[in-house]
């Protein structure tokens, strides 16, 4: 996922090609080729056919009764809701990590940068369980929690501790690269003409890494509401209150109803095809936007 | 970088002189750095290090029963082969991938290009529900394979097909910049003193992107092994045949054993550090190798 904002696509057209001593022979170019493109079709672009063709086998009446139930509904509130929480949360997380990581130089920078990206290399289930651990019946604060009547796991507030950790490195990982090479003297012109902390950041900053600062919250978005393995954990699978788009997918496709799983399963892929055309647009803006510079 | 001098304390000069302290000019650091911490803390660390003395509360014994019993043991085996064996098959196709991309002209480039990241977008329950359709002995794949005695999905070959689809793009992605930074000068050298194109790929191409490489296949291994959304659809979940670790966790806090649940957990977690350790390591060999710590 790192350094896709600036890609160079297409910028050598046929370089390669006319010059002899980067030139393979046809037969190995075409076998190349058939290899990468059948490999990506029989991985990629077949499961994202299959999702949509089998949502609409049974037409578009079932199509659409699957998605208007409320059990359905209740679900793409729930996922919402954890996206407007956690994408937030971790946007801020990601600027006053990056700012206090690529602006200043401190002890340690390496290990923390390192403990921030933790979250990736977590299994999505031991993420889910960790909040178990605490915050369920048996767990540290369960007694405490049970006395107080509040409930955190297999209730909403588990499903969006869980979501906030999984999506937790996005912002950041993208920002802190991209303000380290952009280094500080900019800012450091505008604090010394006077700036506060604020408008430097706000002023200066913020138009420099507007473009990479989308392209993590479209990412950190995208897997909010996707997330599966972690929120099921901590979910409980009540219909209609802890249930996420995930999780009802889940539900129906255990119960059989597979045209209705996969009704629900195409609302996610629809998002992520909207996701990657944003990321397309972003890197595309970003490109212009570095070309002016130049 | 310029951080790498505050990251070797202890030279010549820190020694004879006093330190000082470094001068600050940019606002900001403490309330920043003081949020990071305390975010990091509260979200991350602090429940992480719940799992940890959760295990050793329950004692060794018990740590140790719950994590090598036969049924987990044979779950370690099928995640840590099945996720070894992903990585390298997306070592392979990604660098044939992230070289036509960069290297050929074809129609339809671009939305390779923009699909390649397909895996990252599309929620892994998703993935898992379209790959079964696709290898189920009805579906479009699985009819085609099974007259060949050729069963994937509910086996461990489905499992192993869903690991390939969600580490696709890792490989590609640590690749193809490596890829497209590259001189074409060191290639025509090696053209000039007359090596053959074969010899100059390995020779010239393949250690430069070696670091890269390995870099892919760790984060696309280090993901694959900690997989569960798009497996279980697919796996058929056969205790000792086609049971993958995550669900191991799973199925011991669905019967409320939260030793069995925490110690397997530990086990996955201290894999998951080393692996993030050799992932940092090679990621910084990367860098070097490739002169991107100077670069603008």
């Amino acid at each position: 996922m790192s350094g896709a904002v600036t890609s160079t696509l297409g910028a050598a057209k046929g370089r390669y090609q006319s010059n002899p001593a980067t030139r393979e022979a046809p037969w190995v170019r075409r076998t190349l080729l058939a290899l990468g493109l059948g490999f990506f079709v029989l991985f990629l672009i077949l499961p994202l056919v299959a999702v949509f063709t089998e949502a609409l086998r049974k037409g578009w009446d079932t199509y659409l009764a699957a998605l208007i139930e409320p059990d359905a509904v209740s679900a793409i509130q729930l996922t919402l809701l954890a996206a407007l929480v956690s994408v937030p949360l971790n946007l801020v997380f990601g600027v006053s990590a990056a700012w206090a990581i690529a602006k200043h130089d401190f002890r340690g920078k390496q290990l923390l940068i390192t403990f921030i990206d933790l979250p990736f290399s977590v299994s999505p289930v031991v993420a889910g369980l960790i909040y178990v651990l605490l915050f369920g019946a048996q767990g540290w604060f369960g007694p405490w929690l049970q006395a107080h009547d509040i409930k955190i796991v297999f209730a909403v507030p588990g499903i969006v501790l869980a979501t906030v950790f999984v999506t937790f490195p996005f912002v950041a990982r993208e920002l802190i690269p991209l303000m380290q090479a952009q280094g500080r003297d900019e800012e450091e012109a505008a604090t010394v003409l006077g700036a506060s902390g604020w408008q430097t950041f706000w002023h200066v900053t913020l138009p420099n890494v507007k473009w990479g600062l989308l392209y993590g919250v479209i990412l950190c978005n995208a897997r909010a509401m996707g997330e599966f393995g972690a929120v099921s954990v901590v979910s409980g699978h009540i219909r209609g209150q802890t249930n996420t788009l995930p999780l009802h997918v889940e539900i129906l496709y255990n119960e059989y109803q597979f045209a209705a799983a996969f009704a629900v399963a195409s609302l996610l892929a629809l998002l992520a095809l909207v996701t990657l055309v944003l990321k397309q647009f972003i890197e595309w803006r970003a490109s212009l936007a570095s070309k002016e510079v130049q | 970088m310029s951080s790498s001098a505050v990251l070797q304390p202890g030279t010549a000069a820190a020694a004879t002189l006093p330190r000082r302290k470094p001068r600050r000019v940019l606002p900001g650091f403490g309330p920043t750095l003081g949020f990071t911490l305390f975010y990091l803390s509260l979200l991350v660390l602090l429940p992480l290090t719940a799992v940890f003395l959760k295990a050793a509360g329950h004692g060794f014994e018990a740590f140790w029963a719950a994590a090598t019993a036969p049924r987990v043991l044979a779950s370690y085996k099928l995640s840590f082969g099945a996720a070894l064996l992903a990585a390298a098959i997306n070592v392979v196709f990604g660098l044939i991938l992230a070289w036509s991309l960069v290297r050929y002209e074809f129609p339809g480039k671009k939305l390779v290009d923009a699909l390649i990241d397909l895996p990252f977008a599309l929620p892994t329950a998703v993935a898992g529900i379209a790959l079964t359709a696709l290898y189920a002995g009805n579906g479009w794949l699985g009819k085609l394979l099974e007259p060949w005695g050729l069963k994937v999905a509910f086996t461990p070959l489905g499992i192993l097909v869903a690991l390939i689809f969600i580490g696709l793009p890792f490989v590609v992605r640590t690749v193809q910049p490596v890829l497209e930074d590259m001189e074409t000068e060191l290639e025509e050298a090696a053209a000039s003193l007359g090596a053959h194109r074969w010899q100059t790929f390995r020779l010239v191409v393949l250690p430069i992107v070696l670091p890269a490489l390995l870099t892919g296949f760790a984060l696309a291994f280090a993901r694959a092994v900690g997989e569960y959304g798009s497996v279980i659809f697919i796996a058929g979940n056969i205790p000792m045949v086609s049971e993958i670790t995550p669900l191991m966790i799973i199925s011991k806090l669905e019967q409320y054993d939260y030793v069995g649940a925490t110690a397997i957990a530990t086990v996955m977690l201290l894999f998951s550090f080393v692996l993030l350790l050799a992932i940092n390591g090679l990621q910084a060999w990367s860098a070097r190798r490739n002169g991107l710590e100077g670069r603008k």
